[in-house]
């Protein structure tokens, strides 16, 4: 069966390119790289089918084994075996094995894994400095390693990372136990380092980023966000030559004093600065930031300081400026205003809980920012139809738009979105007064991608039939507690977007079987929320289960209908699903094998 | 003290016992105090100084002429404790004949004796007075003459201006100020005359013909970190011997020395119940010509030293103290070696102690062997030699299995077996530091912690090495290399 999927699939695009791989010989006489190219168009469309191709026949299964290159082991028992089946894979995700002790790792350098470029243990606990030893000697060629989350890991674990010579990406974000010392070894160990995390190391001080920023000259990206560094450290972070990116996010050590100390040496390369949640941090230390920065792209100022027009006014000076977030700002009179004076390249603007957002000021400002492409207005709850109509007739190229919680905009004003902004790729309408007819006006979107249209009770079938008929490329759908709709529209959805990849219906009570017939044909999808449904039954989820096989989060939870014949199908054909919650505790389902 | 009583030694032409035997004990105090006590309670005499001085004030007036504090006069008043003591060997002489022929009169050798005990009496008065005069405070044979009410206040005045005699000494041998014997009189008068004033007045007399000094030699000697004008502090100068001395205050009966005035009134409630009285025993109260006293800067005696007042970029001491200080650590020997090291020297005793708290403590690491115990220190090493890593103190699993693991490398056979030989007796000391830093790639290993751990493991006990903590890359060494490491380098 699936050798026939493979082939009603693919066959044609195969044949354009090369002979058909079904006799040995031919496939032998393919270079490998004409293969490989083949083998990736083929798994882009549908990953499943590269384990359809590697069944064909030996020559197939050996093809496939030299052409994968990332590998994301469910369990970690199966890393010696896959490393011995995939020897040129150059990637190890191991974000799905909960744990990895030390011996599966001494298993990696075993099994002589020197591809190995990239290994991910950002979900994984229980191995140790021994471990990662192993790991060390076994895979010279280390380049990018990933221990976010390893709050068990230590200096000495850090000293062990530093045998890496060649790391070039490192996280160690919540690595709460490593101190300066193993941040040390780290940037003795490592001088390739060009993109480092150390969120949430609280062990680390400003001594050990001095070293860092000494040793570690080819930094690009730098994450200290939540660490207690101070002042002292700032000279030389701000020395490095390389530096794109800084994040600053929650540092309470940062403060004014820290920022205006900055002046004096100026940073030309820095890109990106996050300094979000950064308490101790005002207007005064923005503004001289600002002056010390003057080719930033990218500032991220939320839950920071208030929002003044003299603070704004100091934007000017970085006048590549394309992003700025000023999420739960809170924004003085003529503030936001001053951003439409000062700031008229951005063309991304997050606006989010903010308070002081009125109707009158962001009229201005996004009357001013012609570029704008991006914009959060997520619970600005003042802002009426008036807001709207500005946003929809100035910015006409939106490509995103936000505004879940917007209560105060009515259904008419809605409507203008659809009307006016024809490029949007993703909405945000969470909560507000949607209706039908606004639905209808995003008829214009044909790009629409994602549409969040949840808790808006208006909407019924007659709409979702307009986006199933008018957005082909819809990927993303939520319908959470939208108690309008029914069976018909999710039909209407699933038969108009083939490419749907996520859809929540939790809480529609009024959705059957019917509907996830009618999923079961979107062969992409790979979540489904169906939470609080008590018409769906075990006989819709086994559609799903045999439809949707790349499925690996499902959300069935207070779904009483469904009981142990359903449960049976999930284990049999989902082979892919991680989340699963369950109604009761059924303990027959094994997951095995690798998720493409 | 020599300083004080060489004057006064000097001008005793015939250098008598008794005023030799004075002079020592006035430079030992404790066996001063010890030599008047014997005499005295030996001799069975009761009441040697009864509460109300009135045996004190009589003997002083009608044994003792008043003296008037002159060289002859001194020797009036030894020659007259040398006849004394003649006088009373005499009688203790026939005592000796006389009672070996009659054992059994005993009421004339009873009589005998009370004529002796007040012989020996007059004569310990006498000899207390003498030596007292050679107490390194003053004319002290004036307060003899002094009421029995002004005790209390004498006691307070050779307490205070003990202090205050180096200036004069000062003077006197750097033959700068000339004071003679008349001034010496005048100031003791005033001092004697007045209250506690008395005393810091002379300290400003002589401080300011100081100050005057420093004016004509220095011109703007005085700059300094506090911006300080130099005429706008008092700048004293206290000779070595001030410094070094270990009491400031001494008492004027006894002459026992003491470091603080406090103690020195405490000490002085066994002399008396006059001692006693709140008001005895109150501090000095400050006086508003104190306060208003301009601020006191301290110069260090040793010539060319940046602290001295003739210094070109001189910069003064702010107090007494840090004088002290200063000169013992910057122009003393260091005495005080640290017990656990053997390594570090001190001259101050505060600074071996603070040492001594620290040391052993070899807390940061690096991977060339060196040790801080500062962390700030490692780093910035860290920072300055190309290759350094610092090296995480080990633990015992994390050894062993490293050891292990460090065996599949190319050098680690001759590291297990042979311990301290391996890298460090080879190239002792800095040549170590330089050996790696020429190593750059090939010292990968050599460099990494893990190595490090091996070596610390291959000395055997952890605690051993903690217990003889050692400096710089010695601490990597075994006990016994140490030592002999050492050896070579003191050779």
């Amino acid at each position: 069966m699936a050798m026939a999927t493979l082939l009603a699939h693919h066959q044609p695009k195969r044949r354009s390119i090369s002979p058909a791989p079904a006799p040995p010989r031919p496939l032998h006489s393919l270079a490998d790289e004409l293969l490989f190219l083949v083998l990736d168009r083929v798994a882009a469309a549908d990953p499943r089918a590269l384990k359809s191709f590697a069944l064909a026949s030996r020559a197939c299964h050996a093809a496939e084994s030299r052409h994968r290159r990332l590998l994301r082991p469910l369990r970690a028992g199966l890393l010696p075996a896959a490393l011995a089946r995939y020897p040129s894979a150059s990637r190890l995700d191991l974000s799905l094995c909960p744990r990895v002790p030390d011996a599966t790792l001494a298993a990696v350098s075993a099994s002589a894994a020197p591809s190995l470029r990239a290994i991910d243990l950002s979900r994984s606990r229980g191995f140790g400095a021994a471990g990662l030893a192993a790991l060390a000697a076994a895979c010279p060629d280390l380049a990018d390693l990933d221990l976010a989350n390893g709050v068990h890991l230590g200096d000495a674990a850090a000293a062990e990372v530093a045998r890496m010579r060649r790391l070039q990406r490192l996280s160690l974000s919540r690595c709460k136990a490593v101190t300066d010392m193993g941040l040390g070894c780290v940037a003795v160990g490592c001088p390739d380092l060009r993109d480092l995390s150390l969120k949430w190391c609280l062990g680390v001080t400003d001594l050990g980023i001095q070293l860092l920023a000494l040793k570690c000259k080819k930094l690009r990206t730098l994450n200290l966000s939540y660490t207690m560094i101070t002042k002292d450290c700032f000279p030389a972070i701000m020395k490095l030559p390389d530096l794109e990116v800084l994040e600053l996010m929650g540092c309470v050590g940062i403060d004014d004093d820290a920022l205006c100390s900055l002046e004096k040496d100026r940073n030309k390369s820095l890109q990106v600065l996050d300094i979000s949640n950064c308490q101790n941090v005002t207007e005064v230390g923005v503004s001289s930031l600002v002056k010390s920065t003057p080719n930033l792209l990218e500032l991220n100022l939320s839950h920071c300081c208030p929002v003044t027009p003299s603070l704004v006014s100091g934007f000017q000076r970085i006048a590549k400026l394309r992003t700025l977030k000023l999420e739960g700002c809170k924004f003085m009179a003529d503030g936001l205003k001053a951003i439409g004076r000062s700031c008229v390249s951005i063309m991304e603007l997050s606006l989010s809980r903010s308070s002081g957002v009125t109707d009158t000021e962001l009229s201005f400002v996004v009357s001013r920012l012609k570029n704008l492409l991006k914009l959060d207005i997520t619970c600005c709850r003042n802002i009426t139809d008036v807001s709207l109509a500005a946003i929809t007739s100035s910015c006409t190229s939106l490509i995103s738009l936000r505004m879940e919680s917007c209560g105060h905009v009515s259904s008419k004003g809605l409507q203008l979105i659809g009307k006016r902004c024809c490029h949007l790729e993703e909405l945000d309408l969470t909560d507000s007064d949607l209706d039908d007819e606004g639905l209808k006006a995003l008829t214009g979107c044909s790009k629409l991608s994602s549409l969040k249209v949840g808790i808006c009770l208006r909407i019924s079938d007659e709409g979702l039939t307009y986006i199933g008929n008018s957005c082909p490329e819809l990927r993303d759908i939520d319908l959470y507690r939208s108690g309008g709709i029914s069976d018909d529209g999710v039909t209407q959805i699933a038969q108009g977007c083939l490419m749907l990849e996520s859809i929540n219906l939790s809480y529609c009570t009024r959705i059957t079987d019917r509907s996830l017939m009618s999923l079961s044909k979107c062969a992409q999808l790979h979540t489904l929320e169906i939470r609080g449904c008590p018409r769906v039954s075990s006989s819709g989820i086994s559609e799903i289960a045999m439809g949707c096989r790349l499925l690996s989060k499902l959300d069935i939870k207070k779904c009483f209908e469904i009981n142990d014949a359903g449960m049976l199908y999930l284990s049999q054909f989902s082979h892919s699903l991680r989340q699963h919650m369950r109604l009761a505790e059924h303990d027959h389902c094994t997951f095995s094998g690798y998720y493409t | 003290m020599s300083s004080c009583s060489s004057p006064w030694s000097t001008m005793d032409g015939n250098q008598n016992d008794i005023c030799g035997q004075s002079a020592n004990l006035t430079s030992n105090p404790l066996y001063y105090q010890f030599g008047l006590d014997n005499p005295l309670f030996g001799m069975g005499i009761q009441q040697p100084f009864p509460p109300s001085t009135s045996p004190f004030g009589a003997s002083s007036s009608t044994n003792i002429p008043h003296m008037d504090w002159k060289p002859a006069m001194m020797l009036d008043n030894l020659t007259f404790i040398e006849e004394k003591i003649r006088q009373v060997k005499d009688v203790i002489r026939s005592m000796v004949d006389n009672g070996g022929q009659l054992p059994g009169r005993t009421g004339d050798i009873v009589q005998q004796q009370q004529a002796v005990n007040a012989d020996l009496t007059c004569l310990i008065v006498q000899l207390i007075s003498t030596a007292g005069s050679l107490l390194p405070s003053l004319k002290n044979s004036s307060f003899l003459s002094h009421p029995p009410a002004g005790h209390m206040d004498m006691a307070n005045h050779v307490g205070s201006s003990s202090s205050m005699v180096p200036y004069t000494t000062i003077s006197e041998e750097n033959n700068e100020v000339m004071c003679s014997p008349e001034d010496y009189d005048e100031l003791f008068k005033g001092l004697t005359d007045g209250t506690v004033e008395g005393g810091i007045e002379i300290d400003n007399v002589l401080v300011e013909e100081q100050d005057t000094k420093d004016g004509d030699e220095g011109g703007d000697a005085g700059m300094d970190g506090e911006n300080l004008l130099p005429g706008s502090y008092e700048l004293l100068q206290l000779e070595k011997d001030e410094i070094l001395a270990p009491h400031t205050h001494f008492c004027s009966i006894c002459g026992k020395g003491f470091k603080r005035d406090a103690n020195l009134r405490m000490h002085m409630r066994g002399h008396g119940d006059e001692y006693k009285s709140p008001a005895a025993l109150a501090k000095p109260p400050r006086d508003a010509s104190t306060e208003h006293a301009m601020v006191k800067r301290y110069s260090c005696p040793f010539v060319g030293c940046k602290r001295n007042k003739l210094h070109k970029n001189f910069q003064p001491l702010k107090t007494i103290l840090c004088m002290k200080n200063h000169y013992k650590r910057s122009h003393c020997e260091k005495s005080y070696t640290c017990s656990q090291c053997h390594t570090k020297k001190f001259s101050v005793l505060a600074d071996l102690k603070t040492h001594e708290k620290h040391c052993g403590h070899v807390k940061w690491l690096c991977s060339c062997g060196t040790s801080f115990s500062r962390k700030d220190k490692l780093f910035a090493h860290v920072a300055l030699f190309q290759g350094h890593t610092p090296a995480l103190p080990s633990e015992e699993s994390k050894v062993s299995d490293q050891v292990g693991r460090v065996g599949s490398h190319q050098e680690p056979a001759k590291l297990t077996s042979s311990m301290g030989s391996f890298m460090w007796d080879n190239s002792s000391g800095d040549d170590t530091v330089l050996d790696i830093k020429g190593l750059d790639s090939c010292g990968d290993d050599f460099l990494s912690t893990a190595n490090f751990g091996s070596f610390n493991f291959s000395f055997g006990p952890l605690d051993e090495i903690k217990g003889n903590p050692s400096e710089g890359s010695f601490a990597m060494l075994p006990s016994e290399h140490f030592q002999s490491v050492r050896e070579k380098g003191e050779n």
